[in-house]
């Protein structure tokens, strides 16, 4: 099999080309770097036919060393699909960078919002993901203690309901009870 | 009727239902009602599929009645019968779950005239991954799934999704380019897509060929299976999307990955190796994933990241590569794909329930939703291979054929294994300690409500968030039965899965390929 150098280098610019746009943070520029990839690897697929030039099945081969052979039919409807499906990700990629810009008004890669949080996170946050089971009872009755009185207005709206009435030795009693 | 009618119908089903649910984009009941229909029709096909696959005869066949090795062929044995089988029924559970979610929901948040489309499409393109015969129409299946995939993890298009979406398109469109660009050196080194073929002609390369044309399939299936140095981009892009759409991505995608490296690696290059840097992979895709997991405070975070460190364990029993250990890794793959659904569907219930999955804000569930601990519990403990739970038996039976080779790199893994199992179960139950065991402080809470009623006095969303429907649940309940199931019937189905094992060792020719086509 014989293979076109002027496509071979043609290739190999479009590969290099379109992984350098693709290494840019602006989506357009991402997009554009996408196109180049999908047409190189089209041209590979057209490479890997074989000699240009000849039709499926009946051409004549006037070639040397390929004697009594034919265009291969197979990587044209290869080719075909992929470029169907670059063109339908294409559309969606346009879709998805004019969405970004209109949210945005930028068409850039962010960094993760996560990740950020994860590198800033307080050392209170890592001692409460330190720590075991936060309340220790000390005896079966602390629960009683720990229910909150505080009156909101519209709080029985809320289904927030008081505990009900309970019996506690003077120095564990709310502030206010004491007799 | 032959039963090899079947064999396309798993694939057109669904794409039939798509069409129908795109029509009916208005009417959103009959919607549901097809898109659920179809599904239950799937399953079931897929069970009978399996049922005759496992009783000896793998399905052929040529699409359009090309003869082979021409045309495109399809091909079910065993493995991709039971992977069909296991992916249509998460795939239904999911949907359930979905339709449960969009009802409380109302439509504001999820566009639900695109999201059964959507969801069938995807379901179509992972069972065409499977069924898949010659390379191409693997590629074509891939890009069915991940283009459905697509849109449904920029669902509703907010600017997070957005975000987070271009960041996962990108780097499967990547991914994509190598796999075609794969497909296009192998015509032209062998002149032939064919997956039996290729195998037969494979052997004829010289060796440094092999390799080049090893690798780079290894490259494109990686990404999309998140293995380690590829696998930065899933914890950023996963924990946005909606619940449900996590579920079956974190389920399924990946597996679709990880199903093509097996195929690579069994069947289309027998004789070029790459076992020893597959185990060093692996190695690092489970200490650096669990290592991840341990560091966040979010919990789909924390599950997106044990879910790239547990697929270290399939490339370990990829690397292997003795009988026993493919079938271990069949049966790790079923296991992970049921489990790590599951979590992520209680994950989607906790969310709903408490309003958030940060682990520092949620408190008390345990209290307030005994249910739903006991349907955290269960699969975080089968995912961190407590005994015993079918997340221990595959692991076992990876460590098992790793031991019998037993040079120093094995061990080196099952240490590694080990390690990241109990750093796994540390994520997980220290998840479950803050979220579920943590008494709940009032004070904070009321707050919250108080900040809200502020915000919108008239709604009151808050409690109606709260509210979990019942079909939620139900499927989520019933995720939890399946991979309970994994465990009672583990010994008929790792029975399935040696018999996997072995199978795949020995490829089919393309001459008992057009035998079995002829026969079906």
């Amino acid at each position: 099999m014989s293979v076109s150098l002027t496509l071979v280098i043609i290739m190999g610019v479009l590969y290099a080309a379109g992984v350098y746009a693709m290494l840019e943070r602006s989506l357009t520029r991402v997009l554009i770097g996408f196109l180049l990839l999908g047409n190189a690897t089209n041209l590979l697929l057209l490479i890997v036919m074989g000699f240009p030039g000849t039709a499926p099945f009946a051409g004549e081969a006037d070639y040397p060393g390929d004697e009594g052979a034919h265009s291969d039919p197979l990587p044209q409807a290869l080719m075909l699909t992929a470029i169907v499906i670059t063109f339908a990700v294409s559309a969606f990629l346009l879709a998805l960078i004019y969405r970004s810009w209109q949210l945005g008004q930028a068409d850039t890669v962010e960094d993760d919002a996560e990740d950020l949080a994860l590198r800033t996170r307080t050392a209170e946050a890592e001692a409460a993901l330190g720590e075991e089971i936060a309340v220790e009872a000390p005896t079966d009755f602390v629960d009683a203690v720990a229910a909150p009185l505080r009156a909101i207005d519209g709080a029985d709206a809320l289904g927030l309901l008081p505990d009900a009435p309970v019996n506690l030795p003077d120095d564990r009693k709310p502030e206010g009870d004491r007799e | 009727m032959t039963p090899s009618l079947l064999v396309p119908l798993v694939v057109g089903l669904p794409l039939f239902g798509a069409a129908i649910t795109l029509v009916a984009g208005r009417r959103r009941k009959l919607q549901v009602s097809i898109s659920v229909t179809t599904l239950i029709l799937t399953l079931a096909l897929a069970i009978v599929m399996f049922l005759i696959v496992d009783a000896g005869t793998p399905l052929a066949v040529s699409v359009a009645g090309w003869p082979l090795p021409f045309g495109i062929v399809l091909y079910v044995d065993r493995l991709a019968a039971l992977l069909v089988a296991v992916s249509s029924l998460v795939l239904l559970a999911v949907l359930l779950f979905s339709v449960g979610q969009g009802a409380a929901d109302g439509d504001d948040e999820t566009p639900v005239s695109i999201f059964h489309p959507t969801y069938l499409i995807l379901a179509a393109g992972i069972f065409d991954a499977f069924i898949a015969g010659d390379l191409f129409n693997l590629y074509v299946g891939f890009e069915m799934l991940l283009v459905a995939s697509y849109v449904l993890i920029t669902l509703g298009s907010t600017e997070s999704r957005i975000r987070t979406g271009v960041v996962y398109i990108v780097v499967s469109l990547v991914s994509s380019v190598l796999f075609l660009s794969a497909v296009a050196v192998i015509y032209g080194a062998l002149g032939t897509v064919n997956m039996a073929q290729i195998a037969e002609r494979m052997v004829d390369l010289p060796e440094n060929v092999q390799l080049l044309l090893h690798l780079l399939l290894l490259v494109a299936f990686g990404v999309k299976a998140a293995v380690f140095p590829l696998s930065f981009w899933l914890p950023d892009s996963y924990p946005t999307a909606p619940a449900p759409v996590t579920a079956v991505f974190a389920g399924l995608l990946t597996k679709v990955g990880v199903y093509a490296m097996i195929r690579t690696e069994t069947q289309l290059f027998a004789e070029s190796d790459v076992n020893t840097l597959l185990l060093v992979v692996a190695l690092a895709t489970m200490i650096v994933g669990v290592l991840g997991a341990v560091a966040q405070a979010e919990l789909k975070r924390i599950l997106s990241f044990t879910l790239v460190s547990h697929v270290g364990y399939m490339v370990f029993g990829l690397a292997i590569a003795t009988p026993a250990a493919i079938g271990a890794t069949v049966y790790y793959t079923v296991h992970h794909i049921v489990v790590q659904t599951t979590l992520f569907l209680a994950v989607g219930l906790i969310e709903r329930r408490a309003g958030s999955t940060s682990i520092l804000k949620v408190k008390g569930l345990f209290r307030a939703a005994p249910v739903l601990a006991a349907l955290y519990l269960i699969p975080a403990l089968n995912l961190g291979g407590l005994p015993p739970f079918s997340g221990f038996i595959g692991k076992f039976a990876l460590f098992d054929a790793a031991a019998q080779i037993g040079t120093p790199l094995m061990y080196t893994l099952i240490v590694g294994g080990i390690v990241t199992s109990l750093l796994t179960l540390y994520a997980l139950m220290r998840a479950w300690n803050l979220s579920f065991w943590r008494e709940e402080d009032d004070s904070v809470e009321t707050e919250a409500r108080i900040q809200h009623l502020e915000n919108a006095p008239a709604a009151d969303e808050v409690s109606e968030r709260r509210v979990i429907p019942r079909i939620m649940t139900a499927a989520t309940t019933g995720m939890v039965v399946v991979s309970v199931a994994l465990t009672v019937f583990a010994g008929p189905l790792y029975e399935i899965c040696e018999r996997i094992g072995s199978g795949l060792l020995e490829p089919v020719s393309l001459v008992q390929l057009i035998q079995v086509e002829e026969d079906s």
